[in-house]
């Protein structure tokens, strides 16, 4: 903050310079985080796009019921949605999709009409066989069987287009991670809490299910755990040659699946700054062109270092709050920290925590 | 893009998030298609109250779509008249927005729609 009054060499009517010149600064740092995340964000899913989307077919088995549990006709937002992998999960809500990448965007709404295309046909086949679908909330398989309406977008998360509490619940998944200070994740947070409904007469309001990754992942190969650094370049190394078929998933439930939130190669991930104590300066290091050439002996798979804020625990349960909202629900799910939140009640204490499927 | 998403988008600029004049937001030099799209009552009916009736009318308006009356349809109108149920399905779930442009009438940012994505990514200097 300002100081507030120095007998220094500054003017007498210099009290609006200096908030005018602190708000200067403010904004050059912002804007340096958004160059930041423009070069080790943005660009990598731009240039990733038709890899990283091969390699994202399977929702997480925790979003997956989130969304199953949501009734028929909410309207739900999915906010980071990539490829829209959890758009048609369930097909009796309206999803609509954002994303800051309009090569996934792209791809997002390619997959939608698929799914749409398809269930027209099944639902004639049906009709022709004199079968009779209710629709409502049948569906759920790992892809979702029918997406009734699934729309997308492309937006920032930070300037989101969806009116004020439109929406009965809110997912962002794998997002909040990317935003390099503390500052912006958590005005993430507070934008997404302004989409969904407020509680009315003792009630929460709509819900936010927000998914990071997890500095504390003892079990996962990348060998993070309590304690490491929070800031990271982790690369993704994108395979050229081969466009085959993504592993279909022969894993069995509950075996862990790296290849979800995977790096798509080499785990080796470079930290992603030396003053990241402050949290509030985007780390400094490796371009992401530098980083391109960088694929190791002689092979040129171009590997892409995407920057990751690892949350440790009770983190994220700290972002909400500070964002001015409450943690119904949290948790931890492979390699992951999860909350559900709603916007904070001023005077109602949340009592009512719906159960949910672990 | 649906009729029924241009009921939920406002102006990305933070500055009119506080105007009511940043939505709905206003089509120009739209190019409309058709979907088939099945109708399910259930969820016409469910997400009926969860729109904006208003900005909808608007919308419906300049589109060039036949008037909306003043007020929605109540649930036990909308499951007895089956044209009704139709007809709004038809806007809402069936027309789409493939081209064209989508005003603030705000800030008169404009945002473009191509092939059916709207792109809400502002300039810096509205950032």
């Amino acid at each position: 903050m300002a100081s507030t009054h120095t007998p220094s060499a500054l003017p007498s009517s210099s009290a609006a310079d200096a908030v005018a010149k602190l708000s200067a600064a403010a904004a050059a740092a912002e804007a340096e985080a958004e160059d930041y995340e423009r070069t080790h964000v943005h660009g990598v899913y731009e240039a990733i796009a038709p890899h990283f989307s091969a390699t994202r077919y399977k929702p997480w088995p925790f979003v997956g019921e989130f969304l199953r549990s949501r009734p028929l006709g909410a309207v739900g937002l999915d906010v980071g949605c990539g490829n829209g992998k959890y758009l048609g999960v369930n097909p009796s809500v309206f999803m609509l999709g954002s994303d800051r990448s309009a090569s996934l965007v792209a791809l997002a709404n390619s997959r939608g009409k698929k799914l749409q295309e398809e269930h027209v046909q099944q639902s004639k086949l049906k009709a022709e066989q004199g079968e009779t679908d209710t629709g409502a909330g049948t569906g759920g398989e790992a892809i979702g069987g029918a997406a009734v309406a699934t729309e997308v977008l492309v937006a920032d998360s930070l300037s989101l287009p969806f009116r004020d509490h439109c929406a009965d619940f809110v997912i962002c998944i794998a997002v909040i991670h990317h935003m390099s200070t503390r500052t912006r994740r958590q005005e993430a947070i507070r934008h997404l809490l302004r989409c969904v409904k407020t509680g009315e007469a003792g009630q929460s309001g709509g819900e936010v299910l927000v998914y990071v990754w997890a500095l504390e992942q003892g079990n996962s190969r990348r060998g993070w755990e309590e304690g490491g650094e929070q800031d990271l370049l982790v690369p993704w190394v994108l395979k050229s040659q081969q466009q085959k078929q993504p592993k279909q998933p022969k894993q069995r439930k509950g075996e862990k699946s790296s290849q979800d939130q995977g790096t798509g190669g080499r785990v080796a991930a470079a930290t992603a700054t030396g003053n990241s104590k402050s949290g509030e300066e985007p780390p400094t290091e490796t371009t992401a062109a530098a980083a391109a050439a960088s694929g190791d002996q002689g092979h040129t798979d171009p590997v892409f270092r995407r920057y990751y804020h690892l949350y440790r625990k009770g983190e994220l349960e700290e972002d909400v709050v500070a964002a001015g909202g409450k943690v119904i629900t949290s948790g931890y799910e492979r390699d992951n920290w999860w909350v559900v939140a709603a916007a904070a009640n001023d005077d109602e204490p949340s009592s009512s925590s719906p159960s949910r499927p672990t | 893009m649906k009729v029924l998403t241009l009921n939920f988008l406002t102006c990305a600029v933070r500055a009119c998030k506080s105007s009511s004049d940043s939505f709905p937001l206003h089509p120009k030099d739209a190019e409309l298609a058709s979907d088939d799209v099945e109708v399910n009552p259930q969820l016409l009916v469910n997400l009926l109250p969860r729109l904006d009736w208003k900005a909808l009318r608007t919308t419906s308006a300049e589109l060039g779509f036949p008037q909306l009356p003043e007020q929605p349809p109540t649930i036990e109108e909308l499951q007895a008249d089956e044209k009704t149920l139709k007809d709004l399905h038809s806007l809402l779930m069936e027309t789409n927005l493939m081209e064209g442009k989508l005003v603030c009438g705000h800030c008169g940012h404009e945002y473009a729609v191509r092939e059916g994505i709207p792109n809400f990514l502002l300039p810096s200097h509205l950032v």
